[in-house]
C-alpha cells in the first residue's frame, strides 16, 4: 500500500509493498525491563498488567519496552515515534542488542539475534547493521575520513581500501572537501553527516537512526531529512528511524509505530494514523497535522448516491487530498474515486473543503 | 560530663527547635564551664623522653623485625626482593646522571648531556618555549653548585614516577572499565590521600630500611593514587555515545580500549602524569627525613642547623625543578591539540627536525660521557654562594628591621589565639575533650561521624600521646581558622570578579605545585624557629586549596539568583553574606575539610622548625633509636586526627548539601 506524500513523491515509488516480501526484521513480544529480577516481569501475567507506576512501586522495576510486535520489510523506512521516556530509544537498541532485551524475539533474516554469541553479534554489527546516534558519537581525535573508515578498520580492511571507500561515502553525504577536518571543526549538521557516512560506509543491510536530527537547528534538520530521503532513494537501504517529531515521522516513514510508556499504541501508514487514530492519545498527537497533506481520497470519499452525477473527473483512491483539491473544486460535478476501473466512491467540494479548511472531516 | 551528654543526646528529637549553631555553642559553653572546674586533672601529659609500654613494644617490634630481616621468609622472598628491585632501578638511574659508577669518577652522562636530553625531550613532548625553560632551569642547578643534589632528586623522582605509572595507569584503566574494581579501589585511594604524607615514612623504614629504595617506595605510594584516579576518571568520562557508537560498529573489547577509550583519554592521562610527577617530587624531597639523597637532604640539614641561606638556595633549586617539570608536562598535555591546529609546514618539518635534534642530543651525551669539561659542571657554584649569602643578608636585615612587626604578629596570634586554645585543650581532662569532640561530631556530622570520633579519641589515648596530640590539634585548629579566613576573603573576591580570578589563580596554581618543604624556609627567616613558623607555613600551604574551592563555590551560585537579589536592592555586603556564602556553604565545608587535611600534613614538617608535639615526635623517631616507637605512635596519632577531621567535615559537607 503506497502512502502519499506531496513533498517527495518520487522516492515513495522506491519503497516496496511491504506485504509482498519476507520481513527483514521481525520483533515478537519484545520486553525490556530495568531493575532487580527484571526477567520475572514479562513471565508474570499479573505484573504485565500493571501500569508503569504500579510496577515501579510493586517491584522496583521499570518496563521500558512492553510486549512490542512489528515487522520491517526490505527497503522500508520504519519510524518509531513517541515522546521522551516512551521507550523508543531502548527499543532500537534492543534490536542490535546494544541493550540486552529481557524477553521476546528479534528475528533478522530468519535468525533470532538474541541467540547470537558475542562473536556472531559483532559480525552482525560489522556487516549487517549500523546506527546513527543523536549525539553523533564521533571520535574527536580522528579526521572525518578516518571516522568514516572506523567501521571498516575494525573489521580488518586494509588502509588503502578503506580510505578509498570512506572518501566515496564522504562524497555521497555531501562532505567532499572536509575529509581532513576534525569533527569539532564542523557544524552539528555536518557532524551528523559524518555519522551518516560512517553508518553507510560498511554497506549494511539495515540502518538504525536514533533521533539523529533532534539536536540540530530546524533548518538544518530539514536539510538532513531531505538528505536521508535522497540517500534512501539512492542506496535503498532498510531504515529504522526513531523520532519524537510527528512531522518528521510523517515525512520519512512508510509506516509509523507510535509508542507510549513502552507499549505500542498504533502501527500504520501516515494516513492511517491521521485518518483512523487508534485512541485519544494518537488523536491528540495528529490533531495539528495539516490533514490535506496526509489524507488520501480513500479516507474522505463517500458512497455514490443515486442523485449523484457520475460524469465528473476520475481520480485514484491514493491521491492526496491537497493534490486533488484543484481538480475537484474546478469540476462542476463531484469527482469519482476509481481503482482498477471500479467505482469506490465520490468526492465533492464539501468533502474536500472539510479537510482543507481544517474541520473535523474525513473518516 | 552529664551536661555534655545532655546537649548532644536530645539533639535528634529537638532538631526542629535547636539549630546546629546553637547546639555547637551549647557544647562549647559546657566545655568551658567544666574546664574551669576540672582544669589540670587527668591531662595525660608525657614528657619528651618518656615512653609508654606501647612505644617500648613498638621499639621491640622494630628490633625483632630488624633481626629477622634476613631470615624471615616474608622478608627474604617478598619485601627484600621488592627493595632489591627498586634499589637496582634507583642505582641504575643514579649511575646514569648523578653518581659516579664503575670506576668512573663521574656519572655516565655528564651535565651537558643531561641538559641536552632535558631540552630535547621538553621540545619533543611540549614546545620550544618549555625546552628553553628546561635548559635554563637545569643550567641554573649547576650554577647554584647543586648539580649532583639536583640530579639525585631527579633520579629518585624519575624512578618513582616510572614505577608509579607502571602500576597506576593499568590499575586506573581497570578501575575505569570495571565498576567493581573502582568500588574496591576508591576507599583505599581516599585513605591514602587523606593520610598526611609523612606518616608512612616510619612504618616503611621498618620494612624497607632507610635510603633511596624506601624513599622511592614511599613516593610511589604517594604518587600512584593521582595516576590511578585520573586515568580511571579519564576512561569513565569518554562520552557514552562514542562508546556505544563503537559498539554498534562491532568493536571487540580490545579494539574499544585501544582505538576509542585510550586515545580519547590520552590528554587527561597526561595531566595525571603531571600530577604524579609533582607529587613524586614533593615526596622525594620530604623523604630526606629517611635519608634519601638529593636537594631535600640539603634543606633538612640546613633547617636543622637554622642555616637559612643554604636552605634557601636548595629550596630555590626545588622550586625551579618543580616549575620546569610542571611546565613541561602541562605543555605535553596541551600539545596534541595545538599541533593539529597549526598544521602545514611545521608538521611537515617536525620529523626531520626531531631526527636532527635527536642526533644533536646523542652527540652531547657522547661528549659529556667522554670529556671532563662536559661531565662535571664547570665553576664552583658561586651563584649558589651568592644566593645563600644574599638570603642570609636579607634574613638579617628582615630580623633587624622588621622584627618589631613580625614579632607583633607572632605574639598577637600566639598569645591571643594559640596559647589560650592550647591551654584549653591540653589542660582539660582527656575525657572532657573527647566528649566534646564526639558531641561536635554528632551535631555536625551525625551518628556515624560521632562513632568515628569516639573510636579515634579512644585510639589516640591508646597511643599514649594524648597531650602532644592536643597541642598539635590546637596548632592545626588555629591554622585552619586562618586558612578559612584567607579562603573566605580571597575566595569571595575571586568568585565575584573574573579579573581578580585571572590574576590570582596562576599564583595559587604555582603555590600548589611547590613541595611543602620549601614554604618553611622564608618563614623561618621571618619568624625564627617557633611553633608560629610552622603554623604560618601550614597556612600558606593550605590556603590555595581552600581559596580555589570557595572561589568556585561562589562562582557557581546561579547568575539569576544573584541578579534577583540585586534587583530587590541588596547591597554588595548583603549579597555576599545572605546569598553567595549561604548558597556556597557546601563549598565552605569542603574547603574546611581540605584545609584541615593540608594543614595537618604540614605538622610533621613543622616539627623540623620547632613546632614540637606530634611533629617533633615523628622527626625525633627517625633520628633516635630509642624514640622510634614513640615516633611511630605519633605518626599513628596524626593519622587518627586526620581521619577524625576528615570524617566529621565530610559528613558535615554531605549534610549541608542535602
Amino acid at each position: 500500500m503506497t502512502t502519499a506524500q506531496t513533498e517527495v513523491p518520487q522516492w515513495r515509488r522506491t519503497s516496496q509493498n511491504p506485504e509482498d516480501r519476507t520481513p527483514v526484521i521481525s520483533v515478537r513480544r519484545l520486553w525490556k525491563v530495568f531493575g532487580p529480577k527484571a526477567e520475572q516481569v514479562p513471565q508474570s501475567e499479573e505484573l504485565c498488567g500493571l501500569s508503569r507506576r504500579e510496577l515501579m512501586d510493586r517491584t522496583g522495576c521499570t518496563a521500558a519496552v512492553r510486549d512490542v510486535d512489528f515487522e520491517v520489510s526490505p527497503g522500508e523506512v520504519f519510524v518509531v515515534m513517541g515522546l521522551s521516556g516512551s521507550g523508543k530509544s531502548t527499543l532500537v537498541r534492543c534490536l542490535t542488542r546494544l541493550i540486552e532485551p529481557t524477553s521476546g524475539e528479534v528475528v533478522f533474516e530468519g535468525e533470532d539475534i538474541r541467540g547470537a554469541d558475542a562473536r556472531r553479534l559483532r559480525e552482525l554489527r560489522r556487516r549487517k547493521f549500523s546506527m546513527v546516534f543523536q549525539h553523533f558519537g564521533l571520535l574527536p581525535h580522528r579526521k572525518v575520513v578516518e571516522n568514516v573508515a572506523f567501521g571498516l578498520e575494525i573489521r580488518g580492511m586494509g588502509r588503502g581500501e578503506r580510505m578509498r571507500r570512506a572518501r566515496e561515502v564522504v562524497e555521497l553525504v555531501g562532505l567532499a572537501g572536509y575529509e581532513n577536518s576534525y569533527p569539532d571543526q564542523l557544524s552539528g549538521g555536518m557532524q551528523q553527516r559524518v555519522g551518516l557516512a560512517r553508518a553507510l560506509a560498511g554497506d549494511p543491510e539495515v540502518l538504525f537512526f536514533d533521533e539523529p536530527f533532534s539536536a540540530l537547528d530546524p533548518l538544518i534538520r530539514r536539510d538532513m531529512q531531505n538528505e536521508v530521503i535522497r540517500l534512501h532513494h539512492e542506496v535503498g537501504k532498510t531504515m529504522v528511524f526513531i523520532t519524537h517529531d510527528l512531522t518528521e515521522a510523517l515525512k520519512l516513514g512508510d509506516r509509523i509505530l507510535i509508542m507510549r510508556d513502552g507499549k505500542m499504541v498504533q502501527c500504520g501508514t501516515g494516513d492511517e494514523l491521521v485518518g483512523a487514530p487508534a485512541d485519544d492519545y494518537v488523536r491528540d498527537f495528529v490533531q495539528d497535522v495539516p490533514r490535506g497533506d496526509v489524507l488520501t481520497l480513500r479516507w474522505i470519499m463517500r458512497p455514490a448516491q443515486d442523485d449523484d452525477a457520475l460524469d465528473g473527473p476520475e481520480l485514484g483512491p491514493d491521491v492526496v487530498v491537497r493534490e486533488a483539491t484543484r481538480a475537484v473544486l474546478a469540476a462542476e460535478k463531484p469527482a469519482k474515486v476509481v481503482e482498477n476501473g471500479k467505482l469506490l466512491g465520490i468526492v465533492g467540494d464539501e468533502e474536500i473543503l472539510a479537510v482543507v479548511a481544517g474541520q473535523q472531516g474525513g473518516a | 560530663m552529664a551536661a555534655v551528654a545532655d546537649t548532644s543526646g536530645p539533639v535528634a528529637t529537638w532538631r526542629q527547635k535547636v539549630t546546629r549553631p546553637m547546639a555547637v555553642g551549647a557544647i562549647l559553653v559546657a566545655w568551658l564551664v567544666l574546664f574551669a572546674v576540672l582544669r589540670g586533672r587527668q591531662t595525660l601529659t608525657l614528657a619528651a623522653a618518656d615512653l609508654t609500654s606501647l612505644h617500648r613494644w613498638l621499639n621491640d617490634v622494630n628490633d625483632t623485625v630488624g633481626a629477622g630481616r634476613d631470615s624471615n621468609p616474608l622478608f627474604l622472598y617478598f619485601f627484600n626482593e621488592i627493595r632489591l628491585a627498586i634499589d637496582h632501578l634507583v642505582t641504575f638511574v643514579q649511575s646514569l646522571i648523578s653518581q659516579p659508577t664503575a670506576g668512573r669518577p663521574v656519572p655516565q652522562i655528564g651535565w651537558l648531556g643531561v641538559v641536552g636530553i632535558a631540552g630535547y625531550l621538553s621540545w619533543a613532548v611540549g614546545n620550544w618555549r618549555v625546552a628553553l625553560l628546561a635548559v635554563a632551569g637545569f643550567t641554573f642547578f649547576g650554577l647554584q653548585g647543586l648539580w649532583q643534589e639536583s640530579m639525585d632528586t631527579l633520579a629518585l623522582t624519575l624512578s618513582a614516577v616510572l614505577v608509579a605509572l607502571l602500576i597506576g595507569i593499568p590499575l586506573g584503566v581497570w578501575a575505569g572499565l570495571s565498576d567493581r574494581c573502582n568500588k574496591i579501589m576508591t576507599p583505599f585511594l581516599d585513605f591514602m590521600q587523606t593520610m598526611p604524607t609523612f606518616v608512612y615514612l616510619a612504618p616503611l623504614t621498618l620494612v624497607f630500611l632507610i635510603g633511596g629504595a624506601s624513599a622511592v617506595i614511599t613516593t610511589v605510594i604517594y604518587a600512584a593514587p593521582p595516576a590511578i584516579r585520573i586515568t580511571a576518571h579519564a576512561i569513565r568520562s569518554v562520552p557514552a555515545t562514542t562508546v556505544e557508537a563503537a559498539d554498534s560498529l562491532g568493536t571487540t573489547r580490545r579494539q574499544q580500549l585501544l582505538k576509542v577509550l585510550l586515545p580519547l583519554s590520552q590528554r587527561t592521562v597526561v595531566m595525571g602524569v603531571n600530577q604524579t610527577i609533582m607529587a613524586a617530587l614533593a615526596m622525594v624531597t620530604i623523604a630526606a627525613l629517611i635519608d634519601a639523597p638529593g636537594l631535600g637532604k640539603t634543606v633538612v640539614q640546613a633547617l636543622q642547623s637554622l642555616d637559612v641561606g643554604t636552605a634557601f638556595n636548595a629550596g630555590l633549586a626545588i622550586v625551579v625543578m618543580a616549575i620546569v617539570l610542571d611546565r613541561v608536562t602541562t605543555a605535553a598535555a596541551g600539545r596534541a591539540d595545538t599541533a593539529r591546529r597549526t598544521g602545514g609546514a611545521l608538521v611537515r618539518w617536525r620529523r626531520p627536525l626531531l631526527a636532527a635534534g635527536g642526533i644533536g642530543t646523542a652527540f652531547l651525551v657522547y661528549v659529556s660521557h667522554t670529556y671532563v669539561y662536559a661531565a662535571e659542571f664547570p665553576g664552583d657554584g658561586t651563584a649558589g654562594t651568592h644566593i645563600a649569602s644574599w638570603a642570609d643578608t636579607a634574613t638579617t636585615w628582615l630580623q633587624d628591621h622588621l622584627s618589631g612587626l613580625t614579632n607583633a604578629v607572632r605574639d598577637v596570634i600566639t598569645y591571643g589565639l594559640l596559647n589560650p586554645f592550647q591551654t584549653l585543650l591540653t589542660d582539660s581532662p582527656w575525657w572532657l575533650v573527647g566528649l566534646t569532640l564526639v558531641a561536635l561530631g554528632a551535631v555536625l556530622g551525625g551518628r556515624r561521624a560521632a562513632v568515628t570520633a569516639a573510636v579515634c579519641v579512644g585510639l589516640l589515648v591508646g597511643t599514649g600521646l594524648w597531650s602532644d596530640g592536643m597541642t598539635t590539634l590546637a596548632s592545626t585548629a588555629v591554622a585552619t581558622v586562618l586558612v578559612m579566613l584567607l579562603g573566605a576573603v580571597f575566595g569571595v573576591w575571586m568568585g565575584r570578579s573574573a579579573l581578580v580570578d585571572r590574576l590570582v589563580r596562576p599564583t595559587l596554581d604555582a603555590a600548589q605545585v611547590m613541595p611543602p618543604f620549601v614554604y618553611l624556609v622564608p618563614f623561618l627567616a621571618l619568624f625564627g624557629a617557633t611553633r608560629f613558623t610552622a603554623i604560618v607555613a601550614a597556612v600558606v600551604y593550605a590556603a590555595p586549596v581552600a581559596i580555589k574551592i570557595i572561589a568556585d563555590g561562589v562562582r557557581n551560585v546561579p547568575e539569576s539568583t544573584v541578579e534577583a537579589t540585586t534587583s530587590v536592592g541588596c547591597t554588595t555586603w548583603q549579597i555576599i553574606t545572605k546569598v553567595q556564602l549561604p548558597v556556597a556553604r557546601g563549598a565552605l565545608t569542603l574547603a574546611t575539610n581540605q584545609g584541615l587535611i593540608y594543614v595537618l600534613s604540614m605538622v610533621v614538617v613543622g616539627g623540623l622548625v620547632g613546632a614540637g608535639a606530634l611533629g617533633y615526635d615523628v622527626v625525633a623517631g627517625f633520628s633516635q633509636g630509642q624514640l622510634y616507637g614513640k615516633g611511630l605512635a605519633a605518626g599513628l596519632a596524626i593519622v587518627l586526627l586526620g581521619v577524625m577531621f576528615d570524617r566529621i567535615t565530610q559528613a558535615a559537607a554531605r549534610r549541608t548539601r542535602a
